[in-house]
């Protein structure tokens, strides 16, 4: 048997469509230029670096230096302990949304908390942390007079961390609960298990790939982040930030670059197990669609402490975000806080450059999003729809960026294109300018865009496109025509999802931005840093402000203008 | 429609597939060769799994195949894309566009191929006038009952004036009575256009009722190719014979030749069927009843014993055991006929004629 034939007759006609064919070309070209050759420049550097010829001499050299080692040893803590808590709490969480009737007031609060961190920056937390429980600290000084509470280190980025990573769990958790068909419960209650025993011996087991999941996807997010324990880790440093001082600081590309080969290893392989072990897992144990819907508890010595405990919870993170606007209003920090002032605002504009810092932020994201979303759904186009040779590779490689921590991406761009292409001088003109700054951009949105369009995709029947492509269409006018009107919703969402994460994103861009570009980001790690906390208020409420608008304006849009409307409006 | 019909040639046309589990490669198709004459309307049939939507979308351009050519009239096809090859196909789910209404859906094709406006216009009317869709023009397609999406699905690929229409099981969605209503349906309209059409569906009885020609796959080969009488009284095997209609094997001996009859034995019970040329006695021969050609009866036939006897309204359905061989069979009109219990004998009789005999 040769399938020969078959495989030469399929080529021949992809080859017969040359939109698609240069498509293919050109996205292979950006995907291995901008995700696998600064990785890629980053393994050779950090395996030839000091002496030249094939060596371990770089490791063996950052291995030496204690600040790594313990770098290291920190980070997997962290990762593990925020891990463990941001699971818990959104597990909590979720179930309550599922499970327990809630009255409206807590309803709302809980939607509020799964938007908070998709439209703030991501640092945000921990500037509030500072402010509420620091040595200078509302809550500690002011009100629990306590004068030498230190937050800086080990704590202050766990707690920081669980409360900007926990929605994420309870947004997944919330996918998974509502999947669970009630009537197995159900089933078991009428055999005699209370609920706490349905709890443990069905809810529970049923979760169990789901929460490992959760706990990995937590995990990586956490060791990949930058920003935390930059401001908040005080002389606790994590991998992320020993990588940035190694390049910054000590001036070591080489060392820097073998460290973030380590930091890349220990995130690819938690995502390797994340990806293909659990997340397959987790779905496919809970393929069942509900069947009805859910009994809600009702019995009020649940119902309480549980909704109580939670909107407590939801209320303390939300009045962590309230607190940084607030804080940009008085006049300073810890000691002064009467009259409120617009000062803080006023400088930022006046003196700090801040027309200039939101311009720059403002239109570097503008000129990303486009590209992103419109990216990301050619891409998870030929993922769902097409078949093809180079399929499995792009599939692939916009995955993997999804495991490559920011800080990782930014040393192998430092490496990979300040001297041109393999140091050879060639595209060197890039390096230092806002294009590879819009570039990053894109890079690290394109995956949360490209999962999200291949969802959509999966849910749109393959035979819609076919019969377009059978009345006589080519792959264009498929695309423009059927594909996208399809998934507009997706694409408007994806669009601004990629535009917030992009004026937010703090971790590669630090390490690649030059004093030509001032980023709102980046002003503010600055601020911060100095302690000045009313200006970095200041510009963390814009920005907020600015995000909070983006996505506000998106949802508007999808509502009038978006697919779903048009459909169920004629239902 | 002045174009000049084309027919479809397969010729040796094999496709293999690879068994995600198992990893092992197997024939979806194999070494198939089908002509289908210009203006006709043939039913590519088999219980599923058996090649024929394979086939289809091969002659649609989906899939291409590892053996053989496929000619559309005389041109052959096989590196043409699907919107390159002059066929249309009505899909199993319809497959309407979603977003765009009737009009505008029926219009995709024509739109493709920049006419001008006034000429659309004027054919997507008469198209939908066609399968009597008028006024509707301005739906939305969530709007439309099951049976209306198939129209318009059928109007679409009826309006680019294609020179094959590709159906892939269009009423398996659609209830049993709709089903019917719906077959009839597009049977008029391909006599009405005169259109070649090929059509895959597993279903039996749709595919007697609309088709010149029906051919039977099974595991990825042509079983059994002709027309629906064809088929029906001279199948080329018990799996033929089996998927067409009911039939019951009646497996025996052949003791002698009595006139243009042959006698068969089964369990030393004695019965004849037509002589064919060719047939030798001593061997054995399956004879295949279908369960309306033959009746129970006190005096005539072979004995057998009553295992199942039901009231069905227009007939009476009775499974009897002649030996260890089951035989369904059906008396229509019983209203004045005697009625036999499970657990009486009696006698299974039928005419020779209305039997049909396979080697075994």
């Amino acid at each position: 048997m040769a399938k020969g034939q078959g495989a030469a007759l399929d080529k021949k006609k992809l080859m017969a469509d040359p939109v698609m064919v240069t498509t293919i070309v050109l996205l292979i070209t950006f995907l291995s230029l901008f995700i696998l050759y600064p990785l890629a420049i980053l393994l050779v550097d950090s395996f030839i670096g000091d002496g030249g010829g094939l060596s371990f001499s770089v490791f063996s050299r950052i291995f030496k230096i204690p600040t790594f080692t313990t770098a290291i040893t920190n980070t997997l803590k962290v990762g593990f302990m925020v891990g463990i808590i941001a699971t818990a709490v959104g597990l909590l969480f979720a179930y309550v949304e599922v499970y327990v009737k809630m009255n409206r007031f807590a309803g709302g609060l809980f939607k509020v908390v799964s938007m908070l961190p998709v439209v703030s920056p991501p640092f945000v937390l921990s500037l509030s942390m500072i402010m509420l429980f620091g040595k200078a600290g509302i809550i500690t000084r002011y009100l629990l007079k306590i004068y030498d509470n230190s937050v800086y280190g080990f704590w202050g980025i766990v707690v920081v961390q669980s409360l900007t990573f926990f929605p994420v769990c309870y947004m997944m958790f919330k996918g998974l609960l509502k999947n669970i068909d009630p009537s197995l419960e159900e089933a078991a209650r009428d055999m005699g298990a209370s609920r706490f025993k349905v709890f443990t011996s069905v809810t529970f087991p049923l979760l169990l790939p789901g929460i490992g999941n959760a706990f990995l996807v937590t995990f990586i997010e956490s060791i990949a982040d930058f920003a935390n324990p930059m401001i908040i880790g005080g002389n606790y440093d994590t991998l992320a930030t020993t990588i940035y001082l190694q390049i910054t600081g000590a001036y070591d590309k080489a060392g820097a670059a073998a460290m973030a080969v380590v930091l890349l290893c220990i995130t690819l392989a938690m995502f390797i197990v994340q990806k293909y072990v659990l997340e397959a897992r987790s779905t496919a144990t809970l393929t069942g669609k509900a069947s009805r819907g859910r009994m809600l508890i009702e019995d009020k010595s649940v119902r309480i402490p549980l909704t109580t405990l939670c909107s407590l919870g939801a209320l303390f993170v939300v009045m962590m975000y309230i607190c940084v606007p607030i804080g940009a209003l008085f006049p300073t920090w810890g000691f002064k806080f009467f009259p409120l002032t617009g000062k803080w605002f006023k400088l930022v504009f006046t003196r700090y450059n801040g027309f200039k810092a939101f311009k720059d932020s403002f239109m570097l994201s503008l000129i990303a999003a486009p590209i992103t979303a419109l990216l990301s759904m050619i891409i998870s186009y030929l993922v769902v729809k097409r078949k093809f040779r180079s399929k499995a590779f792009i599939e692939a490689v916009s995955m993997l960026a999804m495991a490559v921590p920011g800080t990782v991406l930014g040393v192998g761009y430092i490496r990979g294109f300040s001297g041109g292409l393999f140091h050879t001088g060639l595209l060197q003109g890039l390096y230092g300018t806002g294009a590879i700054l819009i570039i990053v951009f894109i890079i690290r949105s394109l995956p949360t865009g490209t999962r999200s369009g291949i969802a959509a995709l999966r849910q749109i029947d393959k035979s819609i496109e076919e019969s377009a492509y059978d009345m006589g269409a080519d792959s264009f006018r498929v695309f423009t025509t059927v594909t996208l009107p399809l998934i507009k919703d997706s694409f408007l969402s994806g669009l601004v999802t990629a535009f917030v994460r992009s004026i937010t994103a703090i971790s590669a861009i630090i390490l690649l931005v030059t004093p030509q570009y001032l980023l709102i980001t980046v002003q503010i790690n600055e601020f911060a840093e100095k302690g000045s906390f009313g200006l970095a208020c200041a510009f963390a409420s814009i920005l907020i402000l600015i995000t909070y608008g983006a996505v506000l304006l998106m949802n508007l849009f999808i509502k009038y203008f978006g697919t779903s409307r048009k459909f169920k409006e004629a239902e | 429609m002045e174009k000049i019909k084309k027919g479809v040639r397969l010729e040796h046309i094999s496709k293999i597939y690879t068994d995600p589990k198992t990893k092992n490669d197997f024939y979806a198709v194999k070494d198939t060769s089908i002509t289908i004459d210009p203006g006709t309307f043939v039913t590519l049939l088999g219980p599923s799994g058996c090649g024929k939507t394979t086939t289809l979308r091969m002659i649609a351009g989906f899939e291409s195949p590892d053996e053989g050519e496929i000619y559309l009239g005389d041109e052959p096809i096989n590196s043409l894309t699907p919107n390159k090859r002059d066929t249309a196909m009505v899909f199993q789910s319809y497959a309407l566009l979603p977003h765009y209404n009737i009009f505008d859906n029926v219009a995709y094709g024509l739109k493709l191929r920049k006419l001008p406006k006034e000429e659309i216009r004027d054919r997507v009317l008469k198209i939908l006038d066609l399968v009597e869709l008028t006024g509707m023009e301005t739906r939305m397609t969530n709007q439309l009952s099951g049976g209306q999406q198939q129209r318009v699905a059928l109007a679409r690929a009826l309006v680019i004036e294609p020179s094959v229409l590709l159906f892939d099981e269009p009423l398996s969605n659609l209830d049993a009575k709709l089903r019917v209503q719906m077959r009839t349906e597009i049977r008029r309209i391909q006599q009405e256009v005169g259109i070649t059409a090929i059509y895959v569906t597993h279903d039996q009885s749709e595919a007697m009722a609309i088709s010149d020609n029906i051919i039977i796959m099974d595991k990825g080969v042509v079983a059994q190719m002709g027309t629906p009488h064809q088929i029906y009284y001279n199948p080329v095997n018990e799996f033929v014979a089996d998927f067409i209609g009911e039939a019951n094997f009646l497996r025996g001996t052949m003791k002698g030749i009595e006139g243009n009859l042959a006698i068969m034995e089964l369990n030393g019970q004695r019965f004849k069927v037509e002589y064919h040329e060719g047939m030798e006695e001593g061997r054995q021969y399956t004879a295949v009843l279908r369960p309306e050609a033959s009746c129970l009866s006190d005096d005539k036939g072979v004995s057998c014993k009553v295992v199942l006897s039901c009231f069905m309204g227009s007939y009476q359905n009775y499974h009897v055991m002649v030996g260890d061989s089951l035989v369904r069979l059906e008396e229509y009109n019983p209203k004045n006929k005697k009625i036999y219990k499970v657990g009486d004998q009696c006698r299974l009789d039928f005419d020779p004629a209305s039997v049909h005999v396979l080697p075994c």
